[in-house]
């Protein structure tokens, strides 16, 4: 419902609602709410690119940017500068079209799913009853703006990019769907909210013991290779593709791609602590009193699961196109589908540990 | 408020319908196709029934429009228009177009509508738990069927995967190997003779 669209600012929404009559103060909500999460996009996305940089030096025993800015935290603001002022280019017989349309595909789908993460306990925009169907449903059309990308461009590489992303989308969404519907399963309900609730004795990953750590295992694989990060990043392969799908963009349509591989990556490590670490809920409920905390919970517990998706990265190198499928269809689906029967009779014989 | 954004919804439909029919880009009809679900999706929506829109988004615009998408990646390529057809035909297409159009809004313009009893958007539960039920009014019956349906599909789809058996896959194998080895041979051949003599001094000299 979009009811609840400012509550999580209870000062401002009742500012709003005495000075204006109430359809146009809801109005005014709606965007307010739309900038806000504009603004919690481009912030987080810089902010993960700086942090992708940062780690990555680490991971390599160098220093990282460290110029512009205290230690070079404003490196990437800058840089998202320098790209808003390059031209933009295009390929002869190109599809035009398609070609813009296709960054707004992949920055729309991920802003849809910003809307239905429960930040804290009153800041969450549209709190639908099957919130955790919806995330999936919007992870699969996100793929499209690659595929438009890829075709759009009028390039052999950016084509074999988009093509190697469809196959491995299509192939890594099951696992991803299957492995929340395990966990599904044992929260008895889809909406976000609601699942967040049943954790409060204890989080998910607790109350489900094995069947949930293997869910969760299994969501973290597929979930990178969801968002085409290393080491499935063969949709980007620099040393195959030139940069793939994404070959063709410059300046700012190139920026908007590289904020939402970001955003996603955010939202699938979102995703899993909302299912499996709590979300906004502090462990052992130790500041419980003090509910405006919980943006912080729900994001340090998300920074967490992003640091080990960075670190899968620089850790592995990429798989071949065969080796992906195979281990999606020949290892993690049958693996999958064992650990949903388990999970149902986990929740069955109320095998389940709950504080 | 609702009205407004019904009617925005239904122009947006009909638009990238008839955009969808009439582009001559195969790519581009296949996405005016996908912003139809959309706005389809987006009725749901305002309905309140969020599973079907959750479905509509999922099944059309993330399965089946993919899919779509991805063979036409694999046939056609950017330079490629689709013909126009012939008069005779359009004229065809048109008028059965037509009588469909005359049988819905006959069908709907006829039938009493009555408004809803209940404003509570429809929960997963409730359809999952009709989905299964045996009891009148049940759809434990279609849900079998269709899931002997889906069974029968995937069956057929990793058949023909698989190909024509072991005799069709050994004939086939061992062609490209014969072609292969002469095409390394001649490479080699045609390596210019002097190359190892200019490297052999190379790792003598130090």
């Amino acid at each position: 419902m979009l009811t609840s669209s400012l509550l999580f600012i209870p000062s401002l929404h009742d500012f709003l609602f005495s000075l204006l009559p109430p359809g146009l103060a809801k109005g005014a909500e709606m965007v307010l709410v739309g900038i806000i999460y504009l603004t919690i996009f481009a912030v987080a996305g810089l902010f993960l690119v700086l942090l992708e940089r940062k780690v990555a030096a680490r991971f390599q025993l160098r220093l990282g940017p460290n110029r512009v800015g205290y230690g070079g935290s404003m490196q990437t603001l800058a840089d998202a500068l320098k790209l808003l002022s390059k031209e933009l280019t295009g390929t002869v017989r190109a599809d035009k079209f398609l070609f813009n349309l296709a960054p707004y595909f992949v920055i729309i789908t991920a802003l849809m799913a910003l809307a239905v993460l429960p930040f804290s306990q009153s800041m969450q925009v549209f709190d639908i009853n099957i919130g955790l169907f919806f995330l999936i449903a919007l992870s699969s059309v996100g793929v499209i703006g690659i595929l438009l990308a890829g075709w759009g461009s009028n390039n052999k590489y950016a084509m074999i990019g988009a093509m190697r992303s469809g196959v491995q989308t299509i192939s890594y969404e099951l696992s991803v769907g299957l492995s929340l519907v395990t966990m599904v399963l044992l929260a008895g309900s889809l909406q976000l909210s609601q699942i967040v609730e049943v954790q409060k004795s204890g989080w998910l990953i607790v109350q489900g013991h094995i069947p949930a750590l293997i869910a969760f295992m299994i969501f973290m694989i597929a979930g990178t290779a969801e968002t085409n990060r290393a080491p499935f990043d063969l949709v980007e392969a620099e040393s195959e593709l030139g940069a793939g799908f994404h070959t063709e963009y410059s300046g700012m349509k190139f920026a908007y791609f590289f904020l939402a591989e970001f955003i996603n990556m955010f939202i699938i490590a979102a995703i899993a602590v909302i299912v499996f670490f709590g979300a906004w809920l502090s462990p052992f409920g130790i500041t419980e009193s003090l509910p405006w905390l919980g943006v912080f919970w729900f994001l340090g517990k998300t920074f967490l699961v992003v640091l080990l998706m960075m670190w899968f990265r620089w850790t592995f190198p990429r798989l071949r196109v065969d080796q992906l499928l195979t281990l999606e269809w020949k290892y993690l689906l049958p693996l999958n589908l064992a650990n949903l029967v388990l999970m149902a009779v986990t929740v069955w014989l109320n095998l389940t540990i709950q504080f | 408020m609702e009205k407004l954004l019904f009617y925005t919804f239904a122009l947006l439909i009909i638009g990238f319908a008839v955009a969808s029919v009439s582009s001559r880009n195969m790519l581009r009809s296949v996405v005016y196709l996908l912003f139809v679900l959309i706005g389809i999706a987006g009725v749901y929506f305002m309905a309140d029934y969020y599973f079907l829109a959750a479905v509509q988004l999922a099944v059309y615009a993330g399965g089946i429009i993919v899919l779509i998408i991805f063979s036409v990646l694999l046939v056609h390529h950017i330079e490629m228009e689709l013909e126009v057809a012939k008069l005779s035909r359009r004229l065809l297409v048109g008028a059965t177009c037509l009588l469909g159009l005359g049988v819905f809004l006959g069908t709907i313009y006829t039938h009493p509508f009555v408004e809803a009893s209940t404003t509570a958007p429809t929960t997963v539960e409730a359809i999952g738990l009709l989905l299964l039920s045996y009891e009148a009014g049940g759809f434990i019956l279609p849900f079998e069927v269709i899931s002997i349906l889906l069974l029968a599909a995937m069956i057929g789809a990793i058949t023909i995967a698989k190909g024509g058996g072991p005799v069709a896959e050994e004939s086939k194998t061992p062609a490209p190997r014969t072609e292969e080895v002469p095409l390394v041979a001649t490479a080699r051949q045609a390596e210019p003779a002097p190359a190892p003599v200019l490297d052999a001094p190379e790792l003598v000299a130090p």
